[in-house]
This record gives C-alpha cells, structure tokens and sequence, in this order.
C-alpha cells in the first residue's frame, strides 16, 4: 500500500510522458528492439531473420539493465543470443533452409495474421496504456536484480521449482536427443 | 355332487380338456384322441343330467364373487333356466357327434391335436355361454368364440381360400363385436349389474332408461355372431374350413350363440318395439336373400351356409316376434339337421371327389356309395323343408304360428308390422327352402353320367354319427307337447292354417322344382355334349377325407350348368343370387376402399410429408456438417487464428463490458 | 520511469510474435516468434517485479524459469522440426495438414482403397522441396 501511494505521488510529481534520461534510453533502445523484431518476422531471408533476432534479443538484455535487472540480462544474452539463436541457426542449416530470399516465407494466412496481430495489439496498448498511463517506478534506491539479490532469493526462496526445473531440463535434453538422432537401418 | 357342482363341470371338462390336448399334443399323440372325444362327451352326459335335474322347473341361479370390481359388479355366475339346460344338451351332443366324427374325418391330418383341442376350446365357450348368469362372463366364452372360429375356418390355412375366410370370419364378427360391447355396458350402467337375472329385473320393473339404442347395439354383436344380414358374409366363406367345423359352427356354437343371448334377453329387446321391428326387418331380408342365395349356389358346402343363414333368419324372426320358445324350438332342431346335413356333406364330398353340385350331377350312383349319408341327407333335407313329421317342420310351425299371432293382434309382445313382415317372408322362404332342398337332393344323388369312383366304405366314425344326428332329425318335433314346459310355458304345437300354408307352400316349391328338373334333364340327354366336358377332380382321390377336402377347395367350379334347375327357376336373378347379391362387391365399394384409400393418404402423408420433415432434419445436420468440415483445412496456423482472433473480441468484449458497467 | 513503457513495449513485441506465428510457413521461424512472444512476457514480468519491489522477487524468478523452459522448448521443438523435415521432406506448417477433410475423398472410404493419391500426395512436397533446396 506504501508502495502504491508513493509510487502514485512519484507520478504526479513527474506528471505523464515526462521524459527522463533512462526513460529516453529505454524509449530509443525499446524502438530499436521493436524494429528488430519486426524485421526478424517479416523479412524474407531466414538466415536474416535469426539475425535480427539477435538483435531483438539483445535489445531487450539492455532494457533489463535499464530495469535494474542486471543478472536477467546477463542470464538473456547468455542463453537466448548465445545459445537459443545458435541453435535456430543450426535448425535453419540442418533443414536445407535457402540462403538468401526465398519467395514463400509467408504463409497464406498472412492477411489474417496481420488483422489478428494489429487488433490484439490495439486491444492490449489501449488496456495497458489505460491501467498504467501514471503508475511509476522507482529506480532509486538498491538495485532489485543484482546478481547477490537473484542468487540469495533464488537459492532461499525458490530452490525447489529450480530443482524441479533442472529435472525438466535433464528431460528435455534426454527427449531432444531420442528425436533428433537418426535411425539405423532396418531400426523403427 | 349338486346340480351347481355338474353345470359348472359342464363347460370345465371341454376347456381342460382343450388344455391337456394343447398340452400334449406333440409329447403323447396316442392320447390326443380320448383326450378330444371323452371330456365332451362327459360334458355332453352330464348337461344331460343338469336338464334333467333341472327339469324346466325353477332357474338354477348361483354366482360367487371372486375380488371386487368397481362400480358394477362381475360376478362369476350361473343361470340355469329350461333353455338353458337344453342348449346345453344340444351342445354337448353336437360337439361330440363332430369330435368323433372328425377322428374319421381328419384321421391322417397333421394338425389333428390343435384342431381338437380348439374344438373342445369353442365347445367350452359355447357352454359358458349357455350357462353364465353374467354379461361379462358371457362376453369372455363369446369372445373365445371368435377366435376359435378365426383358427379353426383357417385349418387348411396353406390354401389362401381358407386364410381371408378365417380373416373375413374375425373382422366382420368382432365388427358387431364392438357395438355388443358398447351395448353390454350402456345395458350394465342402466341396470346396474352385469347379472342377467338383476338386468332382467330391471327390465320389468321399468329401470331401463335407453332400451333402443341398448337393443340396437346389441342387435348388431347379434347379427355379427348369428349372421343376419347385413353381416351374414362371413358365413358363406367360412366354409373353407374342414366340414366338422362348419357343422359345429352352423348347429351348436357361434351363431346359435347370437339367438341364444337374444332369446336370454328378450325382454330388453322387447320393451324397444323399434328394436323389434329392426329385428323383424332384418329377419326378413335374410331369410328370402338366402334362400334365394343358396338356390344358385354350385358349391354343396355353400348352399348349406346359406340355408343357414335362412334358418337362422327363422329364429331372429321368432324373437322379433317376441316367441322366444319357438325360436329356440328351431334351433335345437335346426342344429340336428344341420349338423346332420354338414357330416354328410363331408362324407359326399369325399367320395366323390369334388364339392361342385354341378360335377356331381354328372356321375351317377353316388347315392350308392355312401348310404349312410345319402339316407340321413334325405331325412336332413325333409326335415329342412319342414315336411311333417320330421323335425324342421314344428319349429318352422312354431315360429309361424307365433308370427300369425302377432299379425292378427293376438299377442301383443311384438308389433303387427313386425308380425306380418316375419309371416310373409317366412312362407315365401319356406317355398324356396323347399326348393333348394331339393335341387341339392336331385343334383348330388340323382346325377346322370359316369359312375362314381369307389373309394370304399366311409370309417364308422363317420356313420355312424350320421345315424345318431338323424334320430333327432327324425322325431324331434314329436317333444312338442312337452317343450313348453321348459320354455315360457304358451303352446308350440302348429295352427292348422299355418300348416296348410307352409307345408302347402313348400310341396309347391318342390314340385316345381322337381318338374324343371325332369325338363332339363330330358333336354341335357338329348343334346349329351354338355356331359362330354370333362368335370375336374382331386389329385389324391383315395386320401383322407379332410385332404380330400382341402384339395376340392382349388377346383375351379365348372361353367355355369344349363341342366341346374336354379338357374332355370331364378331367371335374370340367377347370377347376382350366385355372388351373394354383390353384399361383398358393395362392402368393398362402401368400406374397403374408402379405407384403403385412407390408408393410401396416411401413408402419403407418412412418407412425404412427414419423412420431409426427417429428412430435411438429417439434411440440414448434414449440410451443417458439411459447412463445419470445409473449415477443416488442417492447417494450424489457420486454427490457431481463428482461437487468438476469438481471444480478442473476447477481451475487447470483456473491457467494453467493463467500462460501461464502470461508466454506468 | 514509467511503467506505461515497458508495458506497452511488452505488448508491441508480444504482438509482433503473434503475427510472425501466425504468417510465416517455415516452422524455425514460428519457432524464433514463439521466443519473441516469451520475451515480451519476461518484459513484463521484469518491469512488473522492479515496481511492485517484491521482496521474493517472484518476477526475476520466473523470468529466470521461463528463459531455461524457452530453452528446452527451443530444444525439443527444433528437434521435432527436424524429424518432420526428415520425414516429410518439409518443414512448412502450411504442408503438414494430413488431418484436414478432404473433400474429394468420401470419408466413409477406406483411404488404402485409392493406391494413386496417397502416395502422390507425399510425393509432391517432397520433390518441391527438394528443387528449392537445390
């Protein structure tokens, strides 16, 4: 409740859209991320696409730091930019994907796609935008993602779901391999 | 034992004997037998001794109530007066004569167990008949009736003659059947009781609130059961059935039973006098339109059913006339003769093969090889015409007499009209009856042609059951002094004038006949090509006598016969008297086709418009299936869009909802 | 700052995903959407957490569960993509629709009935393929 008044003072204090320096950071870097993201959806090349996903990906680690959240963007870049687009590059590699532009990246139900993408988004900006428009956040004060600050909740207060998700991990990589290896001859 | 004990045992012994025959049929052939013949015949001897305990004094009455049933009572009664008792003996007699006769007769059939034990099944519901003192108990044996009947004219149900006869035998029976119903429980809820003794009682005190139309719905069970015009159709076919069921069904039961429960209740009928004159109106028609009917006939079977019917249309006319003693007079009298006439026409048949008069009257010296019947066909047939001394020739006085009565205004029981309508046709009838009579005698046994085959003698069965039936054939009329002590207690005896007439008139008939007959014949020898067609004959001669039956039921009659002294003597009316009078060609102008043509609609209506209806209900399911199956694409970005583009609206539904309920 | 930012960033990219799952044919790239869309939610939950200053950090929490889930997902989904490419010779969402009505084809008949189409129908993507490949 605390919170919520003060946070609701901070606002009016700084009234709506008034840009401060980090805010002006997140808007450019957020702009850059969203085009990324944008082009990573539309563009015809795949290999492109992976790339710009890069982008994206790296994008969004820089507004976690801008959130305070420094181990979460570290812990993005690790896993999303150095590890997830490896894989999708290797995926695009290992299924004889064209380098270069291919005319059939989009599917036939892209007009459909756009209309249900563009309401959902006019939907959610307008519920978002319309709930938070003065709800501010306090950046000031101790940093809340802080390596020491994940590593001590997350190993005093969270440490049995992160067992539970090194068993969904061991599965994963267990089922991952029975699939993707190929069968020998004569072997169903 | 009491004499309640013996009457009920008379109509039990029959049924469980009919039981045990159903029974045993199949395990115990060797006891079908006995079981057939002994339980009648014991019901036979012992309604012999209840008549004569009972002796036509006081009515036997005992009744016992088995559970409560409502508003008005059933009770489980017994009413035993002269007629009853009589009746009985009559039944008891006839059945057992058919019973052993049919041993003889159906020796080899292979379906003699049911067929003997429906036998004893009819004959224990005529008895119940006879006996119960209760409407509704004497509904239940009237109702058996009818279906034994349905069964029995049906025996040799491969021929599809003897199928719609049995059909035909059901419907227009129980087509009386529902009025007699509707009739029996307005006479109930006006008396207050199913009793014939407590509805009687009523009766005379006046209680009765609607005696017309009670009698007229009774009338019509009656003519249904007893084959008055206009329901006597069934009569004529039913003589698909093996000869011992005609002659059960003519003499003892089913169509004894509609005079009978008219002359038991009498008195309803007569305190309607519209009632009465229905009943002398229809008595009348039937007796001359018979008589007439049965004069064309070819088939020897058939000309005995519509004697029948005439005999019986005797009986309706003395009751229209208010007589019940005369009327049952000539049913004890009739059911002799008849059942005498029958058995022998069984035996005739046989031997020669054929049931066609015309193809007997071409083959001489039948009368040689069965004497038995050829004998007791005589004294039959005299006592049918009513040639005194045999018996037919008191009760038709009986009935006569009691109609001159009325006529003249001597009795007033019945109205004169009534008297005078029942006088006229019931000497012209007597003339044709004469007439045909003779006809029946001169072409079955004075035919002139090929000789007879031999098929050797008839099983004593057979004959010797003749003989037994023509003893009362024979001297029945001569109890007439005695009868009316068992009856109402007035005079049977005849009138002079009546006998005169009668017998006067039936001597004309026959000699008229017998003079066109001898014109004919001497106009057939000279001109013998008509003797040249060869006549058409069983395939299995020397068979049992029932199959010998069953078989002559597909020869094709002959073509019309110009030696038959019918057609000669009937003229232009010849050819319509064949056919009934076309009754059945208007029955089905009138109800079977207007019924089938509704049923034609129903079934339009069924199939186009209401199937429409199913059909359009699977159509449309169908069509919306199809619609459903062309957004199976397989496609899963296309479902997965069509779920997202559904999440939205709902989202953006939810939100709206929630603004305007806030803004509200 | 305000939270209105990484809000509606959040729903932008989490938008932008959607419409790449639902437009592009090739299942790697509905694969790389499907990350987008995940990272818009973490998005949220990030800027979530920073202002409600949760002291369990429930948010950063679940980021973290909901980066190493994406990852076996990532894995065991481009695994699958591979076994259908290596079966179907194909790894466009648009060409596996074996489950759809076909219209043609009673559905009260046996498939196995018709030798020609089954095996033409499996044929024809694959040469596809394999002329685009090449």
């Amino acid at each position: 409740m605390a919170q919520t008044a003060q946070a609701a003072q901070a606002a009016q204090e700084h009234g709506f859209l008034s840009p401060t320096g980090v805010e002006i950071a997140f808007l450019l870097v957020g702009l850059v991320t969203l085009g990324a993201a944008v082009v990573t959806v539309t563009t015809r090349q795949l290999v492109h696409a992976a790339l710009w996903l890069v982008v994206a990906l790296g994008g969004l680690a820089v507004e976690y730091l801008l959130l305070t959240a420094e181990f979460i963007a570290w812990v993005q870049v690790l896993i999303y930019v150095g590890s997830v687009v490896v894989l999708l590059l290797f995926g695009l590699m290992l299924t004889k994907a064209p380098i270069g532009r291919s005319p059939d990246t989009d599917s036939a139900n892209r007009p459909v796609a756009l209309a249900v993408a563009l309401a959902a988004a006019a939907a959610l900006v307008w519920v978002v935008v319309d709930a938070f428009r003065t709800t501010w956040i306090d950046l000031d004060g101790a940093v809340q993602g802080s390596t020491e600050v994940t590593g001590s909740i997350l190993f005093r207060h969270w440490v049995l779901p992160f067992e539970a998700l090194s068993v969904l991990l061991l599965a994963a990589l267990v089922g991952a391999i029975v699939l993707s290896r190929k069968k020998k001859e004569g072997e169903r | 034992m009491t004499t309640t004990t013996l009457a009920v045992l008379v109509p039990l012994l029959p049924f469980l004997g009919a039981a045990a025959g159903l029974l045993l049929g199949r395990t115990a052939p060797g006891f079908v037998r006995p079981l057939a013949v002994l339980p009648t015949l014991a019901a036979a001897v012992l309604a012999v001794l209840v008549a004569v305990r009972q002796g036509g004094g006081k009515a036997i009455d005992a009744a016992t109530q088995l559970t409560p049933t409502g508003s008005v009572p059933i009770d489980l009664a017994l009413h035993v007066d002269g007629f009853a008792a009589l009746v009985a003996v009559l039944v008891g007699v006839v059945a057992t004569c058919v019973q052993v006769y049919s041993t003889g007769y159906l020796r080899e059939d292979p379906r003699y167990p049911s067929y003997a034990a429906l036998v004893s099944l009819f004959t224990a519901a005529m008895l119940l008949v006879v006996y119960s003192g209760d409407l509704m108990v004497l509904l239940v044996g009237w109702e058996v009736m009818g279906i034994c009947s349905y069964f029995l004219v049906g025996h040799y149900w491969e021929t599809p003659e003897a199928r719609s006869a049995s059909l035909k035998a059901f419907l227009v029976t129980k087509l009386g059947d529902v009025p007699f119903l509707i009739g029996l429980f307005a006479l109930a809820v006006d008396a207050g009781t199913f009793r014939i003794t407590g509805v009687l009682g009523a009766v005379a005190t006046g209680g009765l609130d609607h005696p017309t139309p009670i009698a007229l719905l009774l009338l019509a069970g009656v003519a249904g059961k007893s084959a008055q015009f206009p329901l006597h159709t069934w009569l004529p076919d039913a003589m698909a059935g093996p000869t011992p069921v005609s002659a059960l069904i003519h003499a003892a039961t089913m169509v004894a039973a509609g005079i009978y429960f008219t002359a038991r209740l009498l008195p309803v009928f007569a305190a309607s006098a519209a009632a009465m004159t229905v009943l002398a109106v229809m008595a009348a028609i039937t007796m001359v339109g018979s008589a007439l009917a049965a004069l064309a006939q070819d088939d020897i079977k058939r000309v005995l059913a519509y004697s029948t019917i005439g005999q019986l249309g005797y009986m309706a006319g003395a009751l229209a006339v208010g007589d019940r003693g005369a009327a049952v007079f000539h049913l004890l009298s009739h059911a002799a003769f008849k059942a005498l006439l029958f058995l022998a026409a069984g035996a005739v048949i046989h031997a020669a093969g054929t049931n066609s008069l015309t193809a007997m009257s071409r083959m001489s010296g039948l009368a040689r090889r069965v004497p038995d019947a050829y004998w007791t066909t005589t004294v039959a047939l005299l006592a049918l015409a009513a040639i005194p001394p045999f018996a037919g020739f008191f009760s038709k006085e009986a009935v006569l007499v009691a109609a001159e009565h009325t006529a003249l205004g001597d009795r007033t029981v019945a109205p004169a009209g009534a008297g005078w309508t029942v006088l006229v046709a019931g000497l012209l009838t007597a003339l044709l009856t004469a007439a045909y009579a003779l006809r029946l005698w001169l072409r079955a046994f004075r035919g002139r042609g090929a000789e007879a085959p031999d098929h050797g003698r008839q099983p004593i069965a057979m004959t010797s059951v003749l003989w037994v039936l023509a003893v009362p054939s024979l001297g029945f009329g001569l109890t007439v002094r005695h009868l009316p002590d068992w009856f109402d207690g007035h005079d049977l005896a005849p009138t002079l004038v009546t006998t005169v007439l009668g017998t006067g008139l039936a001597v004309a008939g026959a000699a008229v006949t017998y003079a066109v007959w001898r014109t004919l014949a001497v106009r057939a020898l000279t001109a013998p090509a008509a003797a040249a067609v060869p006549t058409p004959h069983v395939a299995h001669p020397d068979a049992d006598a029932g199959l010998v039956e069953a078989e002559a039921l597909h020869l094709p009659h002959p073509a019309e016969d110009p030696a038959d002294p019918g057609r000669a003597l009937l003229g232009p009316l010849h050819r319509p008297a064949a056919d009934g009078f076309h009754l059945d060609a208007a029955y089905r102008a009138a109800f079977v086709r207007p019924v089938r043509a509704a049923a034609s609609l129903v079934r339009f209506l069924d199939r186009e418009v209401v199937d429409t209806y199913v059909r359009g209900a699977a159509g449309s399911a169908k069509g919306l299936g199809w619609l459903v199956r062309r957004a199976q694409t397989g496609n899963v970005q296309t479902y997965l869009s069509a779920l997202l583009a559904g999440s939205v609206v709902l989202a953006i539904a939810a939100v709206a909802l929630a603004n305007a309920v806030a803004g509200a | 700052m305000h939270l209105a930012y990484p809000a509606v960033l959040a729903a932008l990219l989490f938008c932008t995903g959607l419409y790449g799952v639902l437009a592009r044919r090739n299942a790697i790239l509905v694969l790389m959407s499907v990350e987008l869309m995940l990272n818009a939610v973490n998005l949220n939950l990030v800027a979530f957490d920073v202002w409600l200053r949760d002291a369990l950090h429930a948010g950063q929490a679940l980021t973290l569960f909901t980066i190493a889930v994406a990852a076996a997902e990532i894995g065991i989904g481009l695994a699958i993509v591979l076994m259908v490419h290596r079966n179907r010779g194909t790894s466009d969402v648009d060409r596996l629709r074996e489950t759809a009505e076909h219209p043609h084809e009673d559905p009260d008949t046996d498939p196995h009935e018709d030798p020609d189409t089954a095996p033409h129908a499996h044929a024809g993507p694959h040469d596809e393929k394999a002329e685009a490949a090449a």
